[in-house]
């Protein structure tokens, strides 16, 4: 079961609990502490207390120097105005709504495919794995900026046949694309869960379906898509929270600074040059709680609209 | 007992890797080589299409340079080694102290995310404690959390503590357990090994720590390999923190140095920094080589990563 529909079946309500359970609760308190001391540091001193620090930094003009001076709301009117920050989202914004459905829909295609124990199985997945694991890695980054630039790989083959390339990563309309693109190409991860997805359709739905005289594409959008919902749903939260956070390919392949023309100047990217290059840590944190507000609020609306399409069985 | 254990086991893993024999409907008749051909030829093609850019890149790298930017194709007419002592030798240090940086930070990050979250599972799994669900929620929604929220505060904390270029930024946090995820597999994994096993355990009078170490632990051996191998792959690859604390180029991690690398050579050095990038990669594709079982495993069954 997914941390998802895990966290959605949390019960808040209190059950009675019987003195003698009640004891044995507190004899566990004292063991449970030690267990979950590091993790428990690891919360205070890692997780909330600097998130705490952070909400506070975010209404200051702190720069790591001097002391923090509050401001109010300052950095966030700031934003209102900031021309980069707004190109910064709509860039991400684009990656997160074109890669994100276009990486699922390539991996499910893929695990469809797969699916029928076919013959030479394990081999195509790994193929298809293998790019996932490696592609979040500067070396990749690095092989992608060298494929797409004006001499690279993809117009080297163009030129075989006769098409003149361009500098795919150089051109403000394309070099998004590219990133795009090596989103797409670690479609190896959500494609292995979708297989595991499929597994767990009773094959009976579909011999009933077969019987009853369903052709094959009837049978995947009247059982196979119905039954994968919580998966592609569970799937779409996830891929969407972490491409709102991408941060390294845009980098390496636009150098550190989301050019050309700002057209790759993802919002972490511009975060990272705001605090650490510019030092604005006040303003970076402010940068960090908007990120934190966005990436909420898309998870909210994955939720409700998930309400008219997400079909579960229970 | 065991037996059960490593029957269930079995099970999570043939549903995840393995092709459900599953009979054939009887409709599809005289068409269906035809379309299985078609099927294999999409899937061939597209995996040649995935794959060859990472092959280019091991023929590039044995390649003189100016070939690099003319041959698309993989043959390799005469074999060229110099990139690779090239880019050994191209920045500050030898390319092996960066391999060096980033192996001591692997080892810290593995070790340190493997004790902390088994001990984290163990008590969310199996123990009663006050305010566990409330606990537990938290623990679910920091897997969730964008971690530049944290990112100001923590430089803050740890330029503070003199902690700047050094290991501790990147490991100490994997031993405070903060990447939640880990424990909510081995969370769902001790969920699946069966109670009785604790219970009489507990009659025979052997305490949690005896529990967690002697029973609990060695049958989650599984969910123990995925989460090295993934926080393995993770920390690797780790380049924003990375990028942050380790400016100093004698404790650079190979993320940073390549990073490096491509800066000072800019376009010029494509042979070397592929070589370099080669060398990079070798150890995930070790480990996807021999522990491609547990990453799928754990990807199926938890669905997330």
């Amino acid at each position: 079961m997914s941390a998802i529909t895990e966290l959605s079946k949390l019960k808040v309500g209190r059950r009675p609990v019987d003195p003698r359970e009640r004891k044995a609760a507190r004899r566990d308190n004292k063991a449970a502490l030690v267990f979950l001391l590091p993790w428990l540091l690891g919360l205070l001193i890692i997780t909330a207390g600097p998130m705490f620090a952070s909400f506070y930094l975010s209404f200051t003009d702190y720069n790591l120097l001097e002391d923090p001076n509050w401001v109010g709301l300052e950095n966030y009117l700031r934003m209102l105005g900031d021309e980069r920050l707004h190109q910064s989202l709509r860039v991400t914004l684009t990656y997160v709504v074109v890669g994100v459905p276009l990486q699922l829909a390539v991996a499910l295609f893929i695990a469809v495919a797969l699916n029928r124990g076919m013959r030479g199985l394990s081999f195509y997945r790994s193929v298809f794995y293998l790019p996932s694991l490696l592609g979040g890695s500067v070396a990749i980054a690095i092989l992608w900026r060298q494929i797409f630039g004006t001499t690279g790989l993809v117009n080297q083959v163009l030129g075989l046949f006769g098409v003149e390339g361009m500098g795919w990563i150089s051109s403000p309309d394309t070099a998004l694309g590219t990133i795009i693109l090596l989103h797409v190409w670690t479609f190896g991860s959500p494609m292995i869960i979708f297989l595991a997805g499929l597994r767990q359709i009773p094959t009976m739905y579909y011999e009933a379906a077969a019987v009853d005289g369903a052709g094959k594409a009837k049978q995947f959008w009247r059982i196979t898509m119905p039954m994968l919902t919580p998966i592609i749903f569970f799937n779409i939260v996830l891929q969407t929270i972490g491409a709102f956070q991408s941060f390294t390919q845009a980098f390496i392949i636009s150098g550190g600074i989301g050019g050309p023309s700002d057209s790759t100047l993802f919002y972490t990217m511009y975060l990272y040059n705001t605090g650490f290059k510019d030092f604005e840590m006040g303003y970076a944190s402010a940068m960090a709680w908007l990120l934190v507000v966005i990436v909420g609020a898309l998870t909210a609306v994955n939720f409700i609209a998930s309400k008219y399409w997400v079909h579960y069985d229970d | 007992m065991t037996t059960e254990t490593v029957r269930i086991d079995r099970e999570t893993e043939r549903l995840a890797t393995e092709p459900e024999p599953r009979p054939a409907p009887r409709r599809r008749g005289p068409r269906r080589p035809l379309k299985s051909l078609v099927k294999h030829l999409v899937l061939v093609v597209t995996g040649a299409v995935m794959i060859y850019p990472l092959l280019w890149m091991v023929v590039s790298s044995l390649r003189p340079d100016d070939l690099i930017f003319s041959q698309p194709g993989l043959w390799l007419s005469d074999v060229d080694l110099s990139h690779y002592p090239d880019g050994w030798n191209a920045l500050a240090h030898p390319f092996g102290r960066y391999l060096l940086n980033s192996a001591v930070v692997v080892l810290g990050s593995v070790l340190g995310t493997l004790v902390s979250c088994s001990m984290a599972a163990y008590a969310f799994a199996r123990m009663r404690f006050s305010a566990k669900t409330f606990l537990f929620a938290i623990m679910l929604i920091t897997i969730m959390l964008p971690g530049h929220v944290t990112l100001v505060p923590q430089y803050v904390l740890f330029s503070q503590l003199g902690m700047v270029n050094t290991f501790w930024p990147l490991v100490g946090p994997n031993m405070l357990a903060t990447d939640s995820f880990f424990i909510f597999l081995m969370v769902q994994f001790i969920r699946g090994l069966p109670k009785e096993l604790d219970e009489a355990a507990r009659i025979d009078g052997a305490g949690h720590a005896r529990i967690f170490l002697r029973i609990i632990l060695p049958l989650m051996t599984p969910a123990l390999a995925t989460t090295a191998i993934f926080t393995f792959i993770g920390t690797w690859n780790q380049f924003f923190s990375a990028l942050i604390y380790l400016t100093d180029t004698d404790m650079m991690t190979v993320p940073v140095a390549l990073r490096l690398f491509v800066d000072s050579q800019g376009e010029s050095n494509w042979g070397s920094m592929f070589a370099m990038s080669i060398v990079s990669l070798l150890p995930v594709f070790l480990v996807f080589l021999f522990g491609q079982r547990f990453l799928v495993r754990g990807i199926a069954t938890t669905g997330i990563k």
